[in-house]
């Protein structure tokens, strides 16, 4: 059996549908307008620590302020049941905990409690991390663990999606994304559940010292 | 799917509202919701220029539509996404079905698509012998239940939660009686995990689509998009034509009107953006019409394909808040459903924009500016035209354009009311008069501002 | 400066208190008010339907009465919005756009032409204003809710002049009556429930008056209230700005 498609194109009176699509909307598609310029949308860059972690507590995140990879050690340990399966992509916290594999198949992460990871940079106006499959490890790691906690430089906290957008420009990864807390669904008579089929918890450590992180 | 004659909205509104306790309940939470959207929208200075910037973004879109279509197609290629166009409902169908026989996929687990529900996916691929399983929370509980969504973003607002532990008691073996949301949701967790774990098909919806990139962005809270999509085999996204952005950069506008405007989030949990298979993964993209070409070619309507779904406009909407979504026999319901289905089908859904008092506050809340509730007037002049304004309606309008025709005409109107309003009210007081039903008429006056203005002119 | 009075149908037929009560109040201010007899409807009722194809007599009926006046005023923030939108003529077109910029509301006439400051007005009660939709989000009488923009109120700044007067604050600022024109009938189980949670939002917040620039919305609500045998009275805006001890 081939991959991808083994079914023929349909024709309608010998045009494939999307000869016939193409030149529907060419035909109604009205008169040009223009783009508008969003330059001038920006955040300002006060107090962006105290604003991202006070943003990231309302929506039921847990962030910490450290000065270094041993005092986030220290709090991961009184924080979660790290005798529970904990992966990890720190090279520093590799002796504790399991290094991911980019390699393995997603299913086999399945039983994962805590899963430790960096992101590139978080934005203070909704309190978001930017990730990318390049630092989750692989794909399905942040939304298949119990728990997950990442780790970001407190001199990577930007204004808002704006400059967020500006520093991951056009991208190079196969998947990125944000991640603004703890998985959550208020589908249930509008009762607000931490805890949907993501992660139950979110935490997130501040780096105040970069140089401590890698 | 039944073809049974579709009751028309004021039937189904009058039923749902019978219940006054569950009206207000329903009411009272989609308010609350619109006044989460206020205060985030409040907290926001440049609010209305991002309006204004996001409408700007998707009318040069519509506009420029051919030149996106290609540019994105050719960059999802680049990507390494399968593309596939369908022409209609039918069409997607059998694309997503013909995808998953390939592979030999008999069950597929499925994250929000409104375009899939109007497409009738689940049902054409059940008949089929496919499995799937809607992993939206609110989505397979409206999917247990055999009933359609009845809000965008809620599917199911409009259920107590003693409803929904029945239903759990009923398919997932929950204890009866058990109505508490958290552990409701803990179990459906569960059952959920293990869908996800099993499924070698997965399909999403599409909220944003970057031609610049050729990715496409999927937004859930739940993360049950992700689930499904990073341990399947075949991924599908099923897209709507109109959710083309042009720009990356778009993005930060988008997505801070989005969930800001649909439940006052500053941005759902999970904004994550698709670009390139997995390694070993296969990843499909369906471009579908299905009446947007159609919608596209409607000068006065054209604007409705600017929609990013968000919901605003149901929580604001007075009416739908009162009535339900169900009340709309649509897949989309609410304000922006009214505009959108009369061009799916004219004669089905020729009841939904008089659904509306046109009080304007849809358009309001709309985070891309659509003139909402003037489309909705404009649809009205369009029924009536093609024929579809019921009998007695067209009739009661010429009369009543007669009487108004001529002053001498009016005035004897308005007396001869206003004398039988006085002297044999059971003529118009009866139960042959709806206004009756549940409000008194107004008082009639002696006499008229007309008759006393002449006879002070007289006196003068 | 002389203002042609138009004085829709129902008010006309229903509540000549209030159109009363807008010439009067006009004249208090030295204006000269001239009420063309001759007058019907707007239009609207079929417009909103869907038949605006059946309005053109009522457009040329409001063409030929205030085609040379200053300023149209009138008493209904829906039929003046109807009138702006809608005035179209093939044979007088160029009246018709000269009073789609003539004509006002009364309260936008009374703070925008002649800017009124003080009134010799008293209404001792507890009034709760209910905000049209069409004089709200079609005229802009006062800032909508839903954006996020700087709050103000023509019909408040009004009521603040009058002695006596207490406003009320609802629980929600401006949420629809559910009259809705031809609505008010064709879906009848909304448009009450609408109505009585409209009613229920002055009632249970202390008014003794509801007050407004559309009497369609007040005889709707109106309506509700002498079902329920309610002691609250309706009033157009107009009586109340015009009300002396």
């Amino acid at each position: 059996m081939k991959n991808g498609i083994i079914r023929k194109k349909r024709k309608i009176n010998s045009m494939t549908t999307r000869e016939k699509i193409l030149g529907a909307v060419l035909k109604n598609q009205p008169a040009t307008t223009a783009l508008p310029d969003i330059t001038m949308f920006r955040g300002d860059n006060n107090d962006l620590v105290k604003k991202y972690m006070d943003v990231f507590k309302t929506i039921g995140g847990t962030a910490f302020l450290v000065e270094d990879i041993e005092a986030m050690k220290t709090l991961i340990n009184e924080s979660f049941d790290t005798a529970k399966r904990t992966v990890t992509t720190l090279p520093g916290l590799s002796e504790s905990f399991e290094l991911i594999s980019a390699t393995a198949d997603p299913h086999t992460y399945d039983d994962v409690e805590l899963a430790i990871i960096k992101a590139h940079f978080s934005v203070a106006e909704n309190g978001a991390v930017w990730l990318t499959e390049e630092v989750m490890g692989q794909r399905i790691i942040p939304y298949i663990c119990q728990h997950l906690a990442v780790v970001i430089n407190a001199d990577d906290i930007i204004p808002t999606l704006h400059e967020a957008y500006e520093k991951v420009g056009a991208g190079d990864y196969g998947f990125g994304g944000f991640i603004g807390g703890p998985s959550k669904t208020a589908d249930i008579e509008q009762a607000l559940v931490l805890g949907a089929h993501g992660p139950l918890t979110m935490t997130v450590f501040i780096m105040n010292n970069q140089h401590a992180l890698f | 799917m039944s073809q049974a004659k579709t009751k028309d909205h004021a039937t189904l509104a009058g039923a749902f509202i019978k219940d006054e306790e569950r009206v207000d309940w329903h009411d009272g939470a989609l308010w609350y919701i619109r006044e989460k959207r206020d205060i985030a929208s409040k907290q926001i200075p440049e609010w209305e220029d991002l309006r204004e910037a996001a409408s700007q973004i998707k009318s040069h879109v519509i506009s420029n539509l051919h030149e996106y279509l290609l540019q994105f197609e050719e960059n999802l290629k680049k990507n390494g996404i399968i593309v596939h166009w369908a022409d209609s409902a039918e069409e997607h169908n059998e694309i997503v079905y013909s995808i998953l026989k390939a592979k030999e996929i008999n069950q597929m687990v499925k994250s929000k698509s409104m375009l899939t529900e109007e497409c009738g996916l689940n049902e054409y691929l059940e008949e089929r012998g496919i499995e799937v399983v809607n992993s939206d929370l609110g989505e397979y509980i409206q999917q247990i239940d055999n009933e359609p969504p009845s809000h965008i973003v809620l599917p199911c607002i409009h259920k107590r939660k003693e409803e929904i532990g029945e239903l759990f008691h009923e398919h997932l073996g929950t204890e009866k009686g058990l109505s508490d949301p958290t552990l409701l949701t803990r179990v459906a967790r569960k059952h959920l995990r293990n869908i996800f774990l099993t499924r070698r098909g997965a399909l999403t919806g599409v909220n944003f689509a970057v031609a610049e990139t050729g990715e496409y962005v999927v937004c859930t809270n739940e993360g049950n998009a992700d689930m499904g999509a990073h341990l399947s085999e075949v991924q599908i996204a099923s897209m709507g034509l109109e959710k083309l952005i042009p720009q990356k950069n778009h993005l930060g506008i988008f997505l801070r009107l989005l969930a800001r405007s649909a439940t006052g989030q500053p941005i759902t949990i999970y904004s994550s953006h698709y670009r390139k298979p997995r390694k070993g993964q296969e990843m499909h993209l369906i471009l579908v019409d299905a009446g947007r070409t159609r919608q596209l070619g409607r000068a006065d309507f054209r604007d409705s394909l600017k929609c990013i779904k968000c919901g605003a406009c149901m929580n604001t909407c007075p009416v739908y808040r009162k009535s339900g979504g169900l009340s709309y026999h649509n897949t989309i319901t609410g304000p922006i459903g009214a505009i959108l289905a009369p061009n799916l089908d004219m004669r089905k859904h020729a009841d939904l924009p008089y659904a509306s008092t046109l009080c304007g506050s849809c358009s309001n809340v709309c985070p891309v500016k659509i003139n909402i509730h003037e489309q909705l007037y404009k649809w009205r002049q369009e029924i009536v035209k093609e024929g579809y304004a019921t009998k007695a309606k067209s009739l009661g309008m010429k009369t009543m354009a007669w009487t108004l025709s001529s002053p001498g005409k009016f005035t004897t109107a308005g007396k001869a009311g206003r004398w039988f309003l006085d002297k044999v009210p059971f003529v118009v007081n009866n139960k042959f008069n709806p206004w009756y039903k549940q409000r008194d008429m107004p008082e009639a006056p002696k006499e008229s501002f007309e008759e006393w203005y002449n006879k002070k002119e007289k006196k003068d | 400066m002389t203002v042609g009075l138009f004085i829709p149908c129902y008010v006309n037929q229903f509540y000549p208190n209030a159109a009363k009560a807008t010439l009067e109040l006009l004249q208090k201010f030295g204006v000269n008010v001239v009420y063309p007899i001759k007058q019907t409807c707007c239009g609207q009722p079929m417009a909103n339907s869907g038949f605006e194809y059946l309005s053109q007599d009522c457009n040329e009926i409001i063409i030929e009465n205030f085609s040379g006046f200053d300023y149209v005023v009138g008493p209904s923030a829906s039929c003046v919005l109807h009138i702006k939108e809608h005035l179209h003529s093939e044979k007088n077109e160029k009246q018709a756009a000269s009073i789609r910029t003539k004509i006002y509301e009364l309260v936008e006439f009374l703070t925008d032409v002649l800017k009124v400051e003080k009134l010799d007005a008293a209404f001792p009660h507890k009034v709760g204003l209910h905000h049209s939709c069409h004089g709200l989000r079609g005229l802009h009488l006062s800032q909508m809710s839903e954006l996020n923009a700087p709050p103000f109120s023509k019909p408040q700044h009004l009521l603040n002049m009058v002695k006596g007067l207490e406003q009320i604050t609802l629980d929600r600022l401006d949420e629809c009556c559910g009259f809705g024109g031809a609505f008010c009938v064709t879906e009848e189980a909304v448009s009450v429930k609408m109505g009585k949670d409209r009613v229920t939002d002055h009632t249970k917040n202390g008014a003794e008056y509801i007050t407004s620039s559309d009497l369609s919305c007040l005889m709707h609500l109106e309506g509700i209230l002498h079902r329920n045998k309610s002691s609250v009275k309706i009033i157009h805006i107009a009586e109340i700005l015009n009300a002396t001890v």
